[in-house]
């Protein structure tokens, strides 16, 4: 019996046969995958997982990809969740840890929805697979395409950073540039797949790929010893894996993988320069998310029209998290915090997810003893141009290869 | 008149066909036409209070409407109308 038994409108509840396809008919609202959880719930356990490989795939009995299947996989997931002592010590907080998801193949958070997504597509018989990105995600399906000897698209903004542009094209994909920002290129490919026979990671099968974030919360929970933590940070670019988070800590919850049924605080982080849905929380109708026209150096989350903005603000209400956002000046000095206290490089993104760590605690949110955990999403080498401007590193001396020049110019 | 773009999984709903005319002077007119010729499509589109549905992004000719005069924004002749899924990202 298969465990994924259809797609399921998130708004009107209406059922449809499992397909690659993103959209309700009846009520264009998103579409969810739906799991025969009567049949998992007598599989799922603690042991089954813990013997399973040392990948995200320990988790496979809860994502979209039958048993009989083979996974396209690079060793994703299952990164370093860290006890961040030194950072926390800062902070005021005696059980921060960060999950260093910057640890993955493709040194982003992406490589779990793409991996689930590019199973999926290989299983169902798709021969080419395509995304709309701001960088990370392009550079996980370039990967895995390549790994799964996949025909491969990925349609980015013209003017991404040069690392990620070079870290797309070594995998030597059909690589589209578009004259204009994230959210033009996604209007583009919404109106591409009605052309193409192509599974587009985001768009058509977005159902499956997303389910790959919930990934992230359960590992979380399984290296806390099977605890939830009482908050998570996590960065809000559609608000996509944000809403999976929230499943995740249900299923942990529903299948007794937890012990106690409390869900974590969600807490969204936005730049200040691209924060429609920051916007939208702290406003009189959060369920209205306006766009916005980005303007942020966390390029890897700079949606001016996330499609999951109004389900972040409702599960940050419900959870008793918040949505904050951070200035670009406070995402650079996060991004040295982190790298200072905790030797984590993380991308301009991860800065925006520290930045608004550091915000919140500074004003006071925690008491000192709530275990709070950050997502760090992507490596510090993919926007380690916001460094090498501006303000350099005011330790860094210059000198002649004596020990003449070294007394002179270094103080020890 | 104004041409909707129908997108894929929505052209059931417009039996089928990928672009639709309207007689219209502005968007909410437009959208009302569209429903007048395949009714449903102003539920769907439109919440209770006359907003357009979260989920659901209009294209007027290249702009996100929300980011220009909203419905209210005036259609011309040949504008083009596109009715775009919200997507994820990133």
């Amino acid at each position: 019996m298969p465990k994924v038994i259809g797609l399921r409108c998130r708004e009107c509840g209406a059922e449809y046969e499992l397909q690659a396809t993103h959209v309700c008919e009846m009520c264009f609202g998103p579409l969810d995958a739906v799991y025969d959880q009567a049949a998992l719930k007598k599989v799922v356990s603690r042991q089954r997982i813990e013997q399973g490989p040392t990948s995200m795939w320990r988790y496979r009995d809860l994502l979209p990809i039958e048993d009989s299947v083979a996974v396209v996989t690079l060793g994703e997931g299952l990164t370093p969740l860290v006890k961040a002592d030194r950072l926390g010590a800062e902070l005021g907080l005696r059980n921060l840890y960060l999950k260093n998801d910057s640890m993955n193949p493709t040194n982003s958070f992406k490589d779990r929805v793409v991996s689930v997504a590019i199973s999926w597509a290989r299983a169902h018989g798709f021969e080419t697979i395509a995304c709309a990105s701001t960088g990370n995600l392009a550079n996980a399906v370039a990967a895995y395409a390549a790994r799964a000897g996949l025909e491969c698209f990925v349609f980015i903004p013209v003017d991404l950073e040069p690392a990620k542009v070079a870290s797309i094209s070594v995998f030597d994909p059909n690589l589209v540039t578009v004259r204009g920002n994230y959210d033009d290129v996604n209007r583009l490919c919404s109106q591409l797949i009605e052309s193409t026979p192509w599974a587009f990671c985001n768009i058509n099968i977005r159902p499956f790929y997303a389910e790959g974030s919930k990934t992230l919360t359960f590992e979380t929970a399984e290296q806390l010893g099977w605890k939830l933590p009482d908050e998570i940070i996590i960065p809000i670019a559609s608000g996509c894996q944000f809403v999976r988070h929230r499943q995740a800590a249900r299923e942990l919850i529903e299948y007794g993988l937890v012990r106690g049924d409390r869900v974590p605080a969600f807490t969204g982080a936005q730049a200040l320069g691209c924060a429609p849905v920051y916007n939208a929380f702290h406003s009189d109708t959060p369920d209205r998310v306006l766009p916005v026209k980005p303007d942020t150096i966390a390029r890897s989350i700079a949606i001016g029209n996330p499609s999951d903005g109004v389900y972040v603000n409702r599960i940050a209400r419900e959870t008793g998290g918040v949505v904050e956002a951070v200035t670009e000046e406070e995402i650079v000095d996060a991004m040295r915090l982190l790298a200072r206290t905790e030797g984590i490089f993380t991308e301009t993104a991860g800065g925006v997810t520290i930045g608004v760590l550091s915000k919140l605690a500074r004003a006071g949110r925690w008491q000192g003893d709530e275990v709070v955990v950050a997502y760090v999403t992507g490596h510090g080498l993919k926007t380690a141009d916001v460094l090498t401007s501006a303000n350099g590193h005011a330790r860094r001396v210059e000198i002649e290869p004596t020990m003449k020049s070294f007394r002179e110019k270094v103080s020890l | 008149m104004a041409q909707f773009r129908i997108p894929g999984p929505l052209r059931r709903l417009a039996d089928g066909h990928v672009t639709v005319d309207v007689e219209a002077t502005d968007l909410v007119g437009a959208i009302v036409a569209l429903d007048a010729q395949y009714p449903g499509f102003k539920d769907r589109l439109l919440d209770e209070n006359g907003d357009l549905r979260q989920f659901v992004n209009i294209y007027l000719n290249d702009e996100d409407i929300r980011l220009g005069s909203g419905l209210g924004a005036k259609v011309g002749e040949k504008d083009e109308i596109s009715i775009v899924p919200a997507v994820a990202g990133g």
